[in-house]
């Protein structure tokens, strides 16, 4: 299968690669720079704790501005056109305000280090164990796919093999994380931000003008792929056919409540940027912070996608030898000079190490923490776990390498692993929200719930859509049907087995459970968080207000 | 509360305050106000040197230039704001314990 036509080599000259290489050497800077930083485990994995909101909150979201985010979106603009905006309007805001309002006082409260060790506390230690080793498996895989997807990317518009671009990428994460810790992890990721934003805003602006600004891109799309492509609602009407396979009930209960909730609140690749912020304000206002730019990043990420259809509207079916996912690349091509064209290049790469990169950090947590420190090499000194945490790191990334290769021999990895993805978060939040809410929720029903969510989920999408016995037009479609049978699945699990098992004593459940709290968590604000505009609850309420607004225009 | 969670709490506790990460980490700020202010001058100046073919790839517009400029000014931006608010030197360990150890009992 090929993800990227030919002939999208980037006339790429010396300015171009300079650039790239100053960025390089920033990136390893970084690394050494903060390894004088790293003394405890605490520092090792979470920053010590005391990490600034705005650091935090960039982080939050370049944690997420990876492979499939980039290309994965424009690509999803050229094929459904603007309803790509629903997944950040409905499938990431709304969850992001609810993480930082709601969760964030139990998870950083509760002084956690990782999302599986907040189910030991609430539940018990098969939940824990469970929980950490799907975590494991799949932030390995997915570091693995953003590998893949930046060699073959790199491939494309370099022409470098593919072997030496995922042995660069890879060396360079290994570097930056085994020796500087999450500290360098995070750094990187603002920096990565900037980058992506100054790649990407200039594609935008020349691409806009080369369809005739937004009227232009409009009418042309209008002509070509009927007046629903730029809609975000027209034709999502139950039993109304759409490219998407979704209606409007499985986009806000599929993608909008269980995928993205699933998604943004319990993967720990995001959570742990918030767990490393200095106090409670800041890890609250970690999610928040980043929901602003989330809000605006569909206008340089599926904007392009929507322009590359304008320009070549038969791109992604047998009329043209272009994919889906060569949107970006094809405009990059067509219509960016030397220089800018180097930031650009620059910045695709950031972004795929940013999402390399979280995935290991969060990876070698769990590990050290959660599997080796609970279960395996007990109450080592902690420069014990410092050094463990270094050489984890170093197989994860190596393992990292070989799932890329792994990943290469598949057809369809891409679409295959959102999918499994959305089988291992949507049951960790059936079991989180439950547990948050229900005080009643007994300990076994933590871990029944988490399997039989993964396991529903599984037969949903293997057996009843993969074999046809329902019919769902898309994959996407599909992974929103999976997480709401997963969910719905794992509730009434965990419900039935509540029922017959005994509650965890309530003097246990401080401090994990809604309307409780740990002794000694309520901390006094520190010196200027109680500013007005760094309340948690006005932050969470605007960008709420503000991505409903940004519907209007896609709903006239 | 249960003892095994008043256990790890503790430990937290413990290593936060051997945490030496507050202390030692040096400032993001610089490093991005650094970087963009390169990029910005590297880009300002190939925009400026602009060929005419850069141009009509760009549909007209002198893309290099905005773009030199833009990175510019965020980078020039960065470093303002060090100046204007210098990271505020680390509280001595000491000081922190008795911070923490006040905290508990007021609410």
């Amino acid at each position: 299968m090929r993800y990227l036509a030919d002939g999208l080599r980037l006339p790429t000259n010396a300015l171009d690669y300079s650039i790239l290489a100053i960025y390089f050497v920033v990136v390893l800077g970084i690394g050494f720079a903060a390894r004088r930083s790293v003394k405890t485990s605490l520092d090792f994995f979470l920053s010590g704790r005391s990490l600034p909101a705005w650091v935090t909150g960039l982080a939050f979201v370049a944690a997420n501005l990876g492979a499939t985010e980039i290309l994965g979106m424009a690509a999803n603009g050229a094929q459904y056109g603007a309803y790509t905006v629903h997944w950040y309007w409905i499938g990431a805001i709304p969850a992001m305000v609810f993480l930082g309002l709601v969760m964030m006082p139990f998870y950083y409260g509760s002084k956690v280090r990782s999302v599986p060790e907040f189910l030991l506390h609430r539940y018990d230690k098969s939940a824990h164990l469970l929980s950490s080793i799907l975590f494991a498996c799949a932030a390995i895989l997915i570091a693995g796919v953003n590998l893949y997807a930046l060699a073959i990317v790199v491939e494309a518009l370099l022409g470098w093999p593919q072997w030496v671009a995922i042995c660069v990428a890879g060396f360079f994460v290994l570097i930056y994380i085994t020796i500087g810790g999450l500290s360098s992890a995070i750094y990187n990721e603002v920096l990565q931000f900037f980058v992506i934003l100054a790649a990407l805003i200039p594609l935008t602006v020349v691409g806009l003008k080369r369809v005739g600004g937004v009227s232009g891109l409009t009418d042309k799309l209008d002509a070509t792929h009927g007046a629903n492509f730029t809609s975000a609602w027209g034709g999502t009407g139950i039993g109304d056919p759409n490219p998407l396979g979704a209606n409007w009930l499985t986009i806000v209960l599929g993608l909008g409540f269980v995928l993205s909730f699933g998604y943004w609140t319990t993967n720990f690749a995001e959570v742990q940027r918030a767990l490393s912020a200095k106090n409670l304000s800041a890890a609250q206002r970690t999610p928040l912070i980043a929901a602003f730019p989330k809000i605006f990043i569909p206008f340089i990420v599926m904007v392009p996608g929507l322009i590359a259809a304008a320009l070549v509207p038969k791109i992604g079916t047998s009329g043209s030898n272009l994919t889906y996912n060569d949107a970006i690349p094809l405009l990059m091509q067509d219509l960016l000079p030397n220089g800018v064209l180097g930031i650009a290049v620059t910045g695709l790469l950031a972004a795929f190490m940013a999402g390399m990169a979280a995935n290991v950090s969060s990876f070698n947590t769990v590990f050290t923490n959660d599997i080796w420190g609970a279960y395996i090499q007990k109450d080592r000194p902690d420069s014990y776990y410092v050094r463990f945490g270094r050489i984890i790191t170093v197989i994860g990334v190596m393992a990292s390498i070989g799932t890329a290769f792994l990943a290469s021999s598949f057809g369809n990895i891409m679409a295959y692993l959102q999918t499994l993805f959305s089988f291992f978060n949507v049951p960790m939040f059936v079991v989180f929200i439950i547990g948050m809410f229900w005080k009643r929720t007994s300990t076994k029903a933590g871990f029944w719930g988490l399997l039989s969510g993964t396991v529903a989920a599984m037969i949903n999408y293997f057996w009843f859509y993969k074999r046809h016995v329902i019919s769902i037009p898309s994959d996407q479609g599909a992974n929103f049907v999976s997480a709401i049978v997963a969910f719905v699945t794992g509730a009434v699990v965990m419900v039935i087995v509540s029922a017959f098992t005994q509650p965890k004593p309530a003097e246990e459940l401080a401090g994990l459970v809604y309307g409780t709290t740990s002794p000694g968590m309520a901390e006094p604000p520190a010196k200027g968080d109680d500013a007005w505009y760094r309340r948690p609850a006005l932050l969470g309420w605007t960008a709420l207000v503000l991505a409903a607004l940004c519907y209007i225009p896609f709903s006239l | 509360m249960s003892e095994h969670q008043d256990d790890y709490q503790h430990k937290i506790e413990e290593l936060e305050h051997a945490s030496v990460t507050a202390a030692k980490l040096f400032d993001i700020r610089r490093i991005i106000g650094g970087l963009f202010t390169v990029y910005g001058v590297i880009v300002t100046i190939a925009g400026i040197t602009a060929s005419d073919a850069a141009i009509r790839k760009a549909q007209g517009i002198n893309i290099n230039l905005w773009t030199g400029l833009g990175m510019l000014i965020l980078g020039l931006l960065f470093l303002l704001w060090v100046r204007l608010s210098p990271p505020p030197p680390p509280p001595p360990p000491e000081e922190l314990l008795q911070e923490s150890s006040g905290s508990g009992s007021g609410e």
